[in-house]
């Protein structure tokens, strides 16, 4: 259960790049999960709701993108995904190749809406 | 709406540590072995097995960590090598910072052997990089053997898998063969060594596994990690 202590620090991320923008509203941060990260998105979601309630940042959305486990091939360089742990290539069938993606935990973009001038 | 991209990772802090110390630990020639199980799978017992075999003259030194207790400390303290327990206060992983702040008042370059023994739990521990050559994860015979398809991330980023407990093999229903292909299915080509702490079972092994990972170590020492 370190889904906490990741959604702490993705608000940090959020909170120091808010400060960048004076006068803008952050409304959704996005986020790319691998799914050999060990993270639940679930779980992700509920610390992260659980986090901004009752603070500036209550109603800042999390968009969560989970990302397959993916491989290349070392004898033909095809890239394909890994199902069901599956490790023949799709290209040539060889049994030789490594991870190049699957274990991300990456803030991938923050939506900020800037506020309308007060018409009062 | 104005979209910012970040591309930053969320554990960066953390990575930027662990490649500071893979860095040191590196250069001083030294092999670092990170130790991953479900709680009460063995490996402090591993570890006292392998303290005990060594000889008196081994520059080994071990940091293990837990939620509570200096226990596991205490346990391993009685074979004369550095050891010092790193207590997290709940926090179910170690982190790259926890080992730094730890390693502070040891002198490295009289280290050859570094093993942390990470705290209980086979998921988020693989998430922490905390500058290790090699992490080693642990199964014993009284857990399922489809833990490796269950937990397939720490079974497939451990370059070893110690299977442990297998004095019990005649009183439980594990299959140790279907175990050891799961954990292949998840990691191909995975290397596996079958131990008993108890009754000193594959202790050999696992020594030899340390003393290739200790002369590779040394040899590259100096060089870019």
């Amino acid at each position: 259960m370190h889904e906490l202590s990741i959604a702490q620090s993705v608000l940090h991320t959020v909170e120091a790049e808010a400060t960048r923008h004076p006068g803008a509203k952050p409304t959704k941060v996005g986020l790319r999960i691998g799914e050999l990260s060990a993270i639940d998105p679930d779980a992700l979601q509920f610390s992260f709701e659980a986090l901004t309630h009752e603070t500036e940042l209550e109603g800042l959305q999390l968009e969560i993108e989970v990302c397959p486990r993916r491989h290349r091939c070392l004898d033909c360089g095809t890239e394909f995904n890994i199902r069901d742990f599956d490790f023949r290539c799709t290209g040539c069938q060889s049994t030789r190749n490594e991870c190049i993606s699957g274990d991300q935990i990456e803030i991938a973009y923050l939506d900020l809406e800037e506020h309308e001038p007060s018409t009062a | 709406m104005n979209r910012v991209p970040l591309e930053k990772k969320v554990l960066s802090e953390n990575d930027r540590i662990a490649a500071e110390l893979r860095k040191r630990f590196h250069e001083k020639g030294l092999l670092c072995l990170n130790l991953i199980s479900s709680p009460g799978s063995g490996k402090t017992a591993l570890l006292e097995k392998t303290l005990e075999a060594l000889p008196k003259s081994e520059r080994v030194a071990v940091l293990t960590g837990d939620i509570q207790t200096e226990n596991d400390a205490a346990r391993l303290r009685r074979f004369g090598f550095p050891v010092k327990q790193i207590t997290t206060g709940g926090t179910c992983h170690l982190d790259a910072r926890m080992i730094e702040r730890h390693l502070a008042d040891w002198r490295l370059d009289e280290i050859d052997l570094l093993i942390f023994e990470n705290v209980g739990n086979l998921v988020c521990p693989s998430s922490y990089d905390l500058g290790e050559a090699a992490k080693v994860v642990l199964l014993s015979v009284t857990e399922g053997e489809d833990k490796p398809l269950k937990y397939p991330s720490i079974f497939f980023k451990s370059e070893l898998l110690v299977i442990t407990k297998t004095d019990l093999l005649p009183y439980v229903p594990f299959d140790i063969d279907k175990a050891e292909e799961n954990a292949r299915r998840v990691h191909p080509g995975m290397e596996i060594i079958r131990t008993s702490s108890t009754k000193g079972t594959g202790l050999n092994d696992w020594l030899g596994w340390l003393e290739r990972g200790k002369s590779t170590a040394t040899a590259r020492a100096g060089t870019l990690p």
